[in-house]
């Protein structure tokens, strides 16, 4: 990967009293890539992804997202992010088409441009016939695609995901990763955070944190080979013994 | 019976390591006792009575001093005349007319009994309804001594009138609907609550699970709650004798009794409520609204019953608080015994009853 | 005596109008690790309460160590361990109260069964005074695990215990289910990671309620009768994109780092896959054959 990172992280450090959550964390991310934050629970993942998307302050660090400064432009970097996760994204008493519209209206986007982009996504989905379903109704399956979806409709530059396919099915699985690889392929940077280790396997590059600090990144390939594993599971258990 | 034990060891743990609970339970009583006595008892304060005695012996004179050495009132007219109450309230001083009748002595001994006549300004109900029970409490006191003197059952009876707000005749005192109210709450909510939260946290799933009867849940829950309020009422009670000098003319063994009667209802209402609540939220807000505030509104605590729409009324005969209270002022003002307040005690028991029952019959041994 | 734990015979539980459970039947062999596996939504937590006699079944019947669920629950409950899929423990109870609550529930010590659960609560015995709530994922679970097996209980249930826990823990966990096995525990576990089915002897792979195969791991794998390849180039999604529309194509699944492919053609032979992709400009083309795991044959037969 070359090009000026999209996320940029030098020394970001997080304390709250004596507790660091972050310990100097350095790290690029790049245009289009999709990069895994991996780390058991408590290893300070959640920090760090809220100081991304501008909801909190380092204590110290200098960290850019999309160009602009986490201290002084957190504004200006909530209009180019994205969120969604496994737990909640999606309003479940609304229907498929007013969450889309309402996601659409808080990023500033005109009504007739929602109208025809959600035709265009609920086709490509095969999903028009949903349009006016309550999101309770819908499988889980199809809430995640669609809460996805939601996330990239203001075309941000970065969408975080957290956990997206805990728990779906082997093939909704794949047909959520299948959109994925398209939204990177059209240059939006995906940063994934999870604990699952078969989720990082997917990614095209992924760090590993532990209490706080960051203990490896590479691609998968590269770190099964570095830790002569066969999957990322023994590659996490070689690195937290 | 050890696996029983065990249940209740880890209640207690839950409830004492709970700051928010033991704030409950023991700050939030003692808050309001003192918080309403004070906001009342300022208002009683040296109040300005008249007197008009009639019969001017030596009993209506021990019995004048009685009160005006009490500390609450403050003789400041002597009345001769009918006209004259008329005119002395009208003043706007007095707030209070006692009137003994004629002979009142030779009465009480004659006939064993005799009247005196309370008639109270009550354009402030409120304040009316407590000066009144004041004094009734006072000359029941000294009734009590006398009768302790003499060896003779004699009674005076004292009959009291809401001047300018007649229709208020039940008299009540803060203490009793503070005593319903808090065992109310810290039973059926309290229980109500720890029930909820071991279904929200999963925990109810692994005890249904266990070879633990239904009953023993229920028990364990219940026992440890029926201690504390026991505990709480006895602080209450305490609170209000030597602080506010809240009388208690009948029998406290009688009182407490009828207490915690009054707090097995509330806690098996508790654990009707939690049969029906599947999370600690749901719980709160059932017992906010099916039992805090009825108990509050309805059970003639604030709002007299007989004031209220004909269907207030009824809806407050429902209401158990609304007996516990009727019961306590029985015992605590006017000093009557189990006789006096038999068909309210029954009333108490029946409802107990049926909600254990329907609680019992309620609890799931599965999850639905 | 039969040889069989827990029978399941033609179950099924619906609530409203969703139906969780689909007509399931099942034996578990006295002493059998075995695994429900499947996503969410499959029926695997409603089945294990069904048999936990946490809930009644709509039609059908079971019993456990010959004990009728519906009429005999109060023989069941005292002989079987449950673990939820939440952390059900009390979060305010330290370590020790916690464990010694459950046992006197069932009316026994934790001294009378340290032998059980010692390989286990070892791990944890150091932060015994601590609370429950205090403690880190791994070791709550493993404090769930010793209060489930505090008064050694003939069949185990648990559910999903590996969700959410990092994957040392993970680890560690399977390790000791696999140790329990030497004291003839019936233990029947729930997970929606397919690759925890090569732990199990035998496993229910279940979708949507119903059960696509039971078997063992190995003879699930052998039941796949296409010839499968791992295929990796430099640029996955374009990969993606052409193996979908290469004409030969059966199946094309993206596994982590690499794409699973099968072809109509089911032969071994790669080279006309090979000259495709390399008209179609990929580099570094690496085509490999390999073994299907469990998540490949759960695939096929949602397929079918």
């Amino acid at each position: 990967m070359n090009g000026t990172p999209i996320i940029s992280a030098k020394n970001l450090t997080k304390k709250f009293g004596n507790f660091v959550a972050n310990d100097n964390l350095n790290f690029d991310v790049y245009e289009g890539e999709i990069f895994g934050f991996i780390g058991a629970n408590g290893a300070g993942k959640t920090t760090a992804v809220r100081i991304l998307c501008g909801l909190s302050f380092p204590t110290s660090g200098a960290i850019k997202i999309a160009g602009f400064d986490v201290y002084k432009q957190t504004e200006k970097i909530k209009k180019q992010i994205g969120y969604m996760s496994q737990k909640f994204s999606l309003y479940d008493d609304l229907t498929v088409y007013e969450n889309i519209r309402f996601y659409a209206k808080i990023y500033g986007m005109k009504t007739k441009e929602i109208k025809t982009k959600t035709e265009d996504l609920l086709n490509e989905l095969n999903f028009a016939h949903a349009r006016d379903k309550k999101i309770r109704d819908i499988p889980l399956g199809w809430k995640q695609k669609l809460a996805f979806s939601t996330a990239i409709f203001h075309n941000p530059k970065i969408v975080f995901l957290d956990e997206p396919t805990g728990g779906v099915d082997p093939i909704t699985r794949r047909q959520f990763w299948d959109l994925i690889y398209k939204a990177s392929d059209k240059g939006i940077t995906i940063f994934v955070t999870t604990h699952y280790m078969d989720e990082a396997e997917y990614c095209d590059r992924v760090s590993i944190m532990d209490q706080g600090k960051i203990v490896a990144l590479d691609t998968p390939v590269n770190l099964m080979k570095e830790y002569h594993s066969r999957n990322m599971d023994d590659v996490f258990i070689k690195i937290a013994r | 019976m050890k696996s029983f034990l065990s249940f209740v060891k880890k209640e207690f743990y839950h409830i004492f390591r709970d700051k928010k609970t033991m704030l409950i339970l023991f700050g939030i009583p003692i808050a309001q006792v003192l918080l309403f006595g004070f906001v009342i008892t300022s208002e009683i304060k040296n109040v300005k009575i008249a007197v008009w005695d009639k019969s001017n012996d030596y009993i209506t004179q021990e019995i004048t001093n009685k009160i005006t050495s009490s500390g609450f009132f403050e003789l400041n007219t002597i009345i001769n005349h009918q006209s004259e109450i008329e005119k002395t309230f009208k003043k706007g001083k007095v707030r209070e007319v006692i009137i003994f009748e004629h002979d009142f002595a030779k009465k009480l001994h004659k006939e064993k009994k005799a009247n005196i006549q309370l008639i109270a300004d009550a354009s402030d109900a409120n304040s009316a309804n407590m000066i009144a029970n004041y004094t009734k409490g006072i000359i029941s006191n000294y009734m009590i001594k006398h009768n302790e003197k003499i060896k003779l059952p004699l009674q005076i009876i004292t009959k009291e009138r809401m001047l300018y707000n007649e229709s208020l005749k039940d008299v009540y005192m803060f203490v009793p609907g503070i005593m319903a109210m808090i065992l109310m709450l810290v039973s059926a909510m309290m229980t109500s609550i720890s029930v909820a939260r071991e279904k929200e946290m999963g925990t109810m799933e692994v005890i249904l699970v266990s070879p633990l009867k239904p009953i023993q849940i229920l028990l364990g829950k219940v026992t440890p709650y029926l201690a504390l309020s026991i505990i709480n009422a006895v602080i209450i009670i305490a609170l209000g004798y030597f602080v506010f000098q809240m009388p208690i003319i009948g029998s406290l063994s009688l009182l407490m009794s009828e207490t915690i009667l009054f707090i097995l209802l509330a806690l098996s209402l508790g654990i009707l409520i939690s049969t029906a609540a599947a999370n600690q939220q749901v719980a709160m807000f059932i017992s906010m609204f099916a039992l805090l505030l009825p108990t509050i509104l309805l059970s003639g605590f604030i709002f007299p019953i007989e004031n209220m729409p004909l269907i207030l009324q009824w809806i407050s005969a429902i209401m158990p608080p609304k007996y516990y209270i009727i019961i306590l002022k029985n015992i605590m003002l006017k000093g009557t015994g189990l006789l006096f307040v038999w068909k309210e005690t029954l009333i108490l028991i029946v409802m107990t009853f049926f909600f254990i029952l329907l609680s019992a019959k309620k609890f799931k041994i599965r999850l639905e | 005596m039969s040889e069989y734990s827990v029978i399941i015979s033609n179950i099924s539980k619906s609530y409203g109008d969703v139906s969780a459970v689909k007509n399931i039947s099942v034996n578990i062999k006295k002493g059998e690790l075995f695994g429900l596996i499947g996503p969410d939504g499959g029926g695997k937590t409603t089945l294990i309460r069904i048999l936990t006699t946490l809930l009644k079944t709509d039609t059908g019947n079971a019993t456990v160590e010959g004990f009728d669920i519906l009429k005999e629950y109060k023989k069941i409950r005292q002989i079987i361990g449950y673990m939820p899929g939440r952390f059900s423990l009390y979060q305010d109870l330290t370590v020790e109260e916690n464990l010694s609550f459950f046992a006197s529930v069932f009316g026994t010590t934790i001294e009378k069964n340290y032998a059980l659960i010692k390989d286990i609560y070892s791990h944890i015995e150091p932060f015994k005074k601590r609370k429950a709530g205090d403690l880190s994922g791994g070791m709550k679970q493993k404090l769930a695990l010793s209060c489930a097996l505090i008064h050694k209980p003939k069949v185990l249930f648990l559910d999903e215990p590996t969700t959410g826990v990092d994957a040392v823990s993970r680890k560690e966990f399977w390790e000791m289910l696999k140790n329990l096995q030497q004291y003839q525990i019936t233990i029947i576990v729930s997970t929606p990671y397919m690759d925890e089915a090569g732990l199990c002897d035998r496993v229910a792979l279940m979708q949507q309620g119903k059960i696509l195969s039971i078997d063992s791991p190995l003879n699930i794998s052998k039941q796949f009768n296409k010839t499968l390849f791992s295929v990796k180039t430099e640029n996955k999604f374009k990969l993606l994109t052409d193996l979908r529309n290469y004409e030969n194509m059966n199946s094309v699944n993206a596994f982590g780092q690499y794409i699973h492919y099968t072809d109509l053609s089911n032969s071994n032979e790669t080279n006309k896959l090979e000259e495709y992709l390399k008209v179609k400009n990929h580099t570094v083309i690496k085509i490999k054959k390999i073994n299907p795991t469990i998540e490949d044959c759960f695939i096929e037969l949602m397929k079918q």
